[in-house]
């Protein structure tokens, strides 16, 4: 029996609920430097938990002429992190009359994050651009800062099947006789959306559509590519 | 997944290999930590609640609406609970979560909205700027460990386009033709877009008769939502708050239950 | 404890290590991942029967671990069941449930019916207090007509005239609450049970590739399996074949191996059935 004063048994009062200043809203980068251009490519999901939010979503960002931002992870530190890094871009090149460089991006960007080292940026990050010879270049960040420059690399929630993938594709790693050359672009493009076609089938983050950005000295030329949509 | 944590299977996994999950500290190599758990295990209580949003864009406006349910607990408390907010003539937001938070930001929301207007510059809030700088306060206030609990639906006419956004309490944000908060997300989410796939260039008429339906069966499904509900329609004629509309419902599958078991 | 291994099992779960287990678990270690079915499953009855439907992906973790798995079980001649939840345990349960009723129809002479098998099914997953992590829904004609039973871990069920499970189960039931009627015909209703089914595979991640679907009428079943492809599989752009000798040999011998040749003659033998 209920006593008088005391609440009823089967009466629910608000209780408290959990907070975390994170989640996970899935998505793949994927860098790759040529020759005389580099390649971005973002599939276009944004999801939480078991939902879709958005399928036209792409998560590469274009930061200036020459340099491709893509950054995937938790979406609240994406859009923060891009607002924080156009803006210095836009200082820097009101300071300075011209838009900054590609490797002075990464520079930038790694200081950006390990500002953030004890609070990260849940973020998983690439760089794209042409560096000042006009090769191709690729820089790969971990969450906290530390990046390197590398000739390919796929980042976010299906990375861990496109990598493998690009190794034995681009990399020519473990097989005998393999000289590695570097690679004309219509193949790049090919092998881009072969992975991705594959990472769809088994990565339920991963899906939608693909957003192919190729930077040449000539500019930036984005094309589109249908993945499955469940 | 079925039968546990339907919805919440989302947890971020670890910053780096070995690393903290984001929220945690860091335990340095080496070194025991009793503090780990102290940072992600703050809580909060939201008290007065409101259920889903639901926006529609249709040819030459968008549609929002929201039912005029206030929660508290599984106390169907406040019947008349308003949860949309008219900002100007082309901008309308709806907020589902915490109906305090929602009030206070509201109360912040138009005196701003006063504030430019004294101004008479010309200038002031259209639904992507607003949309822009809501993502902004929820952020900062999730970076403080101080949220403001509330998913936040942004509609209106930007440049005589329509405008959709959503943004959460975590400063999570986008743009889509068609959005839905709360237990919407779930349950009106998929109709619509069905619903939108067949017909992308909708009119009007098709766009309130689809939140009815959807705000019917949300009625019918979420144990927080009411049948009673506003719509906001959005058109370069301004903004036009209906309701609160009472939808009615069928019970005509109930007698088909019967029997032993 | 090798021993028991090689013993004969005598029926029911082991529960040797549950112990160990937990202890080991509290000192940080991992279980194990099973396969789930993070499903849309559904069933609706109409004017002669019930109509199953589910989706085919298995999924562990964020990973799809089965592209085409059949979550639509077979329980009797005239009772099928959708499953969702932990993929062994709808199978396992399923199975024995099917076992238990094609020997009740063998006692009783009878077709069995389909409460009798909501019945079976309940009480075994009430006994296990959830920890049979099966979410199913039961559908078939019987004597008594068309019935539709949902049946959850823990072992309570409704009989509904529309039911869904399983992490699509709110899309799929947004679907049949805007469109269900009474009395539907045949196509009607499968029209609507692909289109919850539909609804669950484009708008929940845990679900995802085909349509299977299952019409049980008084004295019919069609198992259709696909009943539609929903997701096309990708193009392949390039060709991925590997040049021969792209695996490295470390060394290689020739080696003639000595062979004695037997000849023996095989001869019918007739089955012990004594």
């Amino acid at each position: 029996m209920a006593q008088l004063g005391q609440p009823l048994s089967d009466y629910q009062r608000p209780h408290q609920v959990h907070f975390s200043p994170y989640d996970f809203n899935g998505g793949t980068v994927l860098a790759i430097a040529g020759e005389n251009y580099a390649l971005i490519a973002t599939d276009t999901r944004l999801s939480q938990g078991f939902s879709i939010h958005s399928r036209e979503s792409p998560k590469t960002y274009s930061l200036s002429e020459n340099t491709v931002l893509g950054c995937c992870g938790f979406h609240g530190d994406v859009l923060t992190l891009t607002k924080t890094l156009g803006a210095r871009l836009q200082i820097f090149e009101k300071e300075h009359n011209k838009p900054m460089p590609t490797p002075s991006v990464a520079a930038m960007l790694s200081t950006i994050l390990y500002y953030r080292r004890f609070f990260p940026y849940y973020t998983h990050n690439l760089v794209a651009g042409l560096d000042e010879e006009g090769k191709g270049c690729v820089y790969s960040f971990d969450p906290v800062g530390s990046y390197e420059r590398e000739v390919y690399r796929a980042k976010g929630s299906a990375s861990a099947m496109l990598q493998p993938l690009l190794d034995n594709q681009i990399g020519g790693k473990n097989q005998q006789g393999y000289v590695v050359q570097p690679m004309p672009l219509d193949r790049c493009i090919a092998v881009v959306k072969d992975v991705f076609t594959s990472a769809a089938e088994r990565d339920i983050y991963t899906g939608d559509n693909i957003l192919i950005s190729v930077i040449t000295k000539d500019g930036l030329k984005s094309e589109k590519f249908p993945l499955r949509k469940d | 997944m079925a039968t546990s944590g339907m919805f919440g299977n989302g947890n971020p996994g670890a910053l780096w290999t070995g690393g903290p999950v984001p929220g945690q500290l860091h335990n340095f190599p080496g070194v025991q930590n009793g503090a780990t758990k102290g940072s992600s295990q703050r809580t909060l209580n939201p008290v007065v609640m409101g259920s889903s949003v639901l926006g529609i864009q249709f040819n030459g406006g968008v549609v929002i609406a929201a039912d005029m349910l206030g929660s508290y607990g599984s106390l169907s408390k406040y019947r008349d609970c308003p949860r949309l907010l008219k900002v100007n003539d082309s901008t309308v937001i709806g907020a589902s979560g915490d109906y305090a938070d929602f009030q206070y930001l509201s109360n912040v929301i138009q005196q701003q909205v006063i504030d430019e207007e004294c101004l008479n510059d010309g200038f002031g809030y259209t639904p992507k700027s607003l949309h822009c700088w809501l993502t902004r306060v929820l952020y900062n206030r999730r970076s403080q460990f101080n949220p403001l609990w509330n998913t936040y639906i942004v509609a209106g006419l930007d440049e005589d386009k329509p405008y959709l956004g959503y943004v959460d309490k975590i400063g999570m944000a986008y743009e889509a033709p068609s959005l839905a908060s709360g237990f919407g997300a779930y349950l009106a989410l998929p109709i619509i877009r069905d619903a939108l796939e067949k017909k992308p260039d909708m009119a009007l008429e098709d766009a309130l008769r689809l939140i009815d339906r959807c705000m019917k069966l949300l009625f019918y499904r979420d144990a927080r939502a009411l049948n009673k509900y506003q719509v906001a329609v959005i058109t370069k004629a301004g903004v036009d708050l209906r309701g609160p509309i009472v939808s009615d419902t069928n019970w005509e599958v109930a007698h088909m239950i019967k029997g032993y078991e | 404890m090798a021993a028991p291994c090689v013993e004969q099992p005598k029926g029911g779960f082991s529960f040797e290590n549950c112990a160990r287990n937990s202890r080991l678990e509290q000192l940080g270690l991992k279980k194990p991942t099973a396969y789930k079915t993070g499903t849309t499953i559904a069933g609706i009855v109409f004017k002669d029967g019930v109509v199953l439907g589910a989706d085919t992906r298995a999924t562990e973790d964020t990973v799809v671990a089965d592209k085409n798995c059949a979550k639509i079980h077979y329980l009797s001649d005239n009772i099928y069941c959708c499953g969702a939840g932990t993929a062994a345990d709808t199978e396992m349960t399923t199975q024995m449930i099917s076992a238990e009723l094609e020997l009740h129809r063998l006692n009783t002479g009878r077709k069995p019916r389909v409460a009798t098998a909501n019945r079976l099914l309940k009480q075994m997953l009430f006994r296990y207090q959830g920890y049979i992590g099966a979410a199913l829904v039961l559908g078939g004609v019987d004597v008594t007509g068309p019935n539709l039973y949902s049946i959850w871990p823990h072992g309570s069920t409704d009989k509904l005239p529309y039911v869904t499970m399983g992490s699509g189960s709110l899309a799929a039931m947004a679907t049949f609450e805007d469109r269900f009627k009474p009395d539907m015909n045949r196509e009607e209703a499968m029209k609507l049970v692909r289109d919850a089914i539909a609804a669950g595979i484009f708008n929940d991640l845990g679900s995802g590739s085909n349509v299977d679907l299952c019409v049980i009428t008084k004295d019919k079943v069609e198992y259709i399996r696909p009943h539609e492809i929903a997701n096309q599989k990708g193009v392949k752009q390039g060709s991925y074949r590997y040049r021969r000798g792209t695996t490295a040999t470390l060394s290689s011998e020739v080696k003639k191996i000595e062979l004695d040749v037997f000849g023996t003659e095989v001869k019918h033998q007739p089955m012990d059935t004594q």
